[in-house]
């Protein structure tokens, strides 16, 4: 059994109030950062700890961190982003609803480390309870001393605001949630300049994942290079994967990063196999704007390696035989599941939520979403398996924002791999409504852990 | 700072767009912007025409950029280098973009007023296919009043943001901005609001298809059938120039617009009563005829077959990429 880091206390009764997070050991994170260790410091250990985005691009927080420009006299502000809606995530609402003081306990020391004296939690406004809970926690900790003027004793002061979001896709995009925050309307800024030096009312801001920030408590408790020991390679620490699809257990993970994945799927300490005794079809990783795989090369990377939960491993092949670490939202797929459906059903999902302020996602999300709706209800043509990857690589790349690429690689690797099943939705349309594809071989040979060692 | 954009170099000042060093430049080289308004802070970096690819980043850092940039938001470094209608990617990226402005834009040119000055228009001729990979309804929208001398058609806009900023940047207050999101966003008023302003009308000049057009110009002329004369007047606003471009029909003035120059832009705003209430030649000081590029419809009466660059013909990845375009020579 692996050790837990975040989700440690995750089932004590009550954990969610003050008083029995406290006695669990909470905030002393902020208790040490605070009184013994300056913001450098903090940063440093960060560093130290090789911790990377939780949110999907996995860029550093340390090096993000130590990148937020300093001038004099002027605000810094760091902003959690909760705007949390890529489907099949749902990690940071866990979080935030069980155990809302581990978020807040890492807003206080990231602040303190950068020096911001008003935060921001940006909580995607569809998560009313979770906005409710947390003005609770960070009332409670008001209450006790741990926010407001000069925390515990020190001179360090601190407003924790939480913010609900308008719901939208793309204000989880940095920018965006920025101008969201604002009160504008929440287009993604054309960068540079980056948040780091001109974010937020125009000052230097730090946008960092609930994850990311909640992972900073255990770093500081136990200092960066014990952190750095958990996990393989550049992959440091524990990630949280909220796994769901076709799983006997689906639900929120901890896991140490480099986790076989084989271990991960079949397991009985984490999903505990295909539901219903079916076999696996495909797996998108990281939620759903990361490539989908189907099940053979999603256990074996093409050098016949097993694959790793890790950033690095599921990268293993880039495009053409690898996935993405994501922000964690595992899916898998049984035997029964229709892969042309579901990819109509990401489309469709990029298409209402695409901000229509550049023209290749306005436009391109849409028609993508047409064409795969077509041929999905078996009026579709040959030539659209084409056309989706030509429109899909006409917008990949030349958008404002990521979101471009996260609505043309769901669809593109989906063709990659499942050619032959939207080959037969053109030539079988009358099947593909009453029935479906099936396995055909992406599962050969079929992977399944013998008797796990529980 | 030096900067070399397909070759041509140029010294520049720190802080250019890569797009206004190339308008420096001049010709072929520059690339087409949709959005960009040199006169609106904040516009551009949305249509996505003028991508450009930026094959050493500057002296300092010679890495290439990893992807094609926006080159009208991305300012210069000292010796970059930039490659436009020399690179096959650039080429290829611009029609896909071009293909998305158009697959819902209604192609109404043959009764839409813009026709014949319109961007979208120039773009689709030079950049984009002969025909259509779209095969689904286009989106459309009700025809909007947007105050009595300005008509908004939503159909034909292709979300270049233009008229949002002067409404914020030009006139007094703001009441019209973008609604929904997506494919199905539009430009309106609040709660179909008029726009009362006596700069209002310049939206109708930003405009860069005929989304916004002057209602007390419509469907009265086609824009090439008509004289444009630059003309100025004391006009009693102090914010307005008061110098403007007339378009003669016979002895009539039938259409005032702020002087535009080769990249469509207006070269200063002109206010309301310049603009829709003076339309008698007694009012205008006329300076003389408006020098209209001998390419432009507006000059020659029709468009012209357009030639291939020359580079296209000595770079065999472009002319693979053009091999349309030669074969419709060819047969002409």
């Amino acid at each position: 059994m692996a050790r837990k880091l975040l989700l440690e206390h995750i089932n004590v009764p009550g954990i969610n109030t003050f008083d029995v997070y406290r006695s669990k050991g909470g905030y002393a994170a902020v208790e040490k950062a605070l009184k013994t260790l300056t913001p450098d410091e903090v940063v440093e250990e960060v560093k130290k700890s090789g911790l990377r985005g939780r949110g999907g691009a996995g860029f550093p927080t340390g090096m993000k961190w130590s990148f937020l420009a300093k001038p004099e006299g002027v605000e810094r502000y760091l902003v959690c982003n909760a705007d949390e809606s890529e489907p099949g995530t749902f990690k940071d609402r866990y979080l935030m609803t069980y155990i809302p003081h581990l978020l807040i306990e890492g807003m206080i020391v990231a602040s303190f480390a950068l020096g911001a004296k008003t935060s921001y939690i940006y909580v995607r406004g569809e998560m009313m309870p979770q906005i409710r809970i947390l003005e609770k926690a960070i009332a409670e900790a008001k209450a006790k001393g741990f926010l407001g003027k000069n925390i515990l004793g020190t001179d360090y002061s601190l407003e924790l605001y939480v913010q609900p979001g308008g719901g939208a896709y793309i204000c989880g995009e940095e920018t965006a949630l920025l101008e969201s925050l604002e009160g504008k309307r929440g287009n993604p800024r054309i960068k540079p300049p980056f948040p780091a030096i001109a974010g937020l009312y125009g000052c230097p801001t730090v946008v960092n994942n609930v994850e990311s920030i909640a992972a900073v408590v255990p770093i500081i408790n136990e200092g960066g290079d014990e952190y750095a020991k958990l996990g393989i390679g550049r992959s440091t620490g524990t990630k949280l994967i909220s796994a769901g699809g076709n799983l006997k257990k689906p639900g929120v993970y901890e896991i140490d990063l480099g986790l076989p994945v084989e271990e991960f799927l079949y397991s009985d300490e984490y999903c505990g196999g295909i539901a219903n005794g079916k076999r696996l079809k495909a797996v998108v990783a990281g939620g759903s704007s990361v490539p989908i795989l189907p099940a053979n090369l999603f256990m074996k990377t093409i050098n016949n390696e097993p694959r790793l939960m890790s950033y690095e491993s599921l990268a293993d092949g880039g495009f053409v035989s690898g996935t993405m670490m994501g922000s964690g939202g595992f899916i898998a797929y049984d035997e029964d599941q229709c892969i042309v459906r579901n990819t109509w059903n990401f489309a469709r999902f990029y298409h209402h939520e695409s901000c229509g302020q550049c023209s290749p996602c306005r436009e391109g999300t849409g028609w993508m979403e047409k064409v795969l709706h077509r041929l999905e209800y078996g009026h579709g043509k040959m030539s659209d398996m084409d056309l989706l990857v030509d429109v899909s690589k006409k917008i990949e790349g030349n958008t404002i924002c990521p979101l471009g690429d996260a609505a043309a690689w769901p669809v593109a690797s989906a063709i990659r791999h499942f050619r032959d099943e939207f080959e037969w939705h053109v030539t079988h349309p009358h099947e593909a409504t009453t029935r479906n594809f099936g396995i055909a071989h992406y599962a050969d040979p079929l992977p399944k852990l013998e008797a796990t060692a529980s | 700072m030096k900067v070399t954009i397909d070759g041509f170099p140029i010294e520049v000042e720190a802080g250019t767009s890569i797009l206004n060093a190339a308008r420096l430049i001049g010709g072929d080289i520059v690339p087409p912007a949709m959005c960009y308004y040199s006169k609106l802070e904040g516009s551009g970096g949305k249509c996505r025409t003028c991508l450009v690819q930026v094959t050493k980043g500057s002296e300092k850092d010679p890495r290439p950029m990893p992807k094609l940039v926006a080159s009208c938001r991305t300012t210069v470094m000292d010796g970059m280098e930039v490659k436009n209608i020399t690179s096959p990617e650039v080429i290829e990226a611009r029609k896909g973009v071009v293909e998305m402005l158009l697959i819902n834009h209604p192609l109404d040119c043959p009764v839409c007023d813009q026709a014949g000055e319109c961007h979208l228009q120039d773009l689709g001729y030079e950049h984009g296919a002969a025909k259509t990979r779209y095969e689904f309804d286009r989106r459309t929208f009700e025809k909007i009043d947007i105050g009595d001398k300005i008509q908004l058609h939503m159909t034909r806009c292709i979300l270049c943001y233009r008229c949002v900023f002067v409404a914020d940047q030009i006139t007094d207050h703001r009441i019209h901005g973008i609604l929904n999101r997506g494919d199905h966003s539009e430009i309106s008023t609040y709660i179909q609001k008029a726009v009362d302003n006596d700069f209002s009308g310049n939206v109708i000049d930003v405009c860069p298809v005929g989304a916004l057009t002057d209602k007390t110009f419509r469907f009265k002329n086609r824009v090439w059938f008509t004289k444009p004369v630059e003309a100025h007047r004391e006009c009693e606003n102090p914010k307005c120039c008061g110098k403007v471009t007339l378009w003669y029909k016979g002895e009539d003035v039938i259409r005032v617009t702020a002087r535009k120059d080769e990249y469509g832009e207006a070269e200063e705003f002109i206010c309301n009563t310049c603009r829709f209430d003076k339309k008698k030649t007694n009012d205008w000081v006329i300076e003389g005829p408006r020098k209209i590029s001998h390419k432009s419809v507006i000059n020659s009466n029709h468009y012209d077959t357009l030639h291939p660059l020359p580079v296209v013909k000595t770079n065999p990845v472009l002319m693979e990429a053009n091999k349309e375009q030669f074969e419709r020579e060819t047969r002409l």
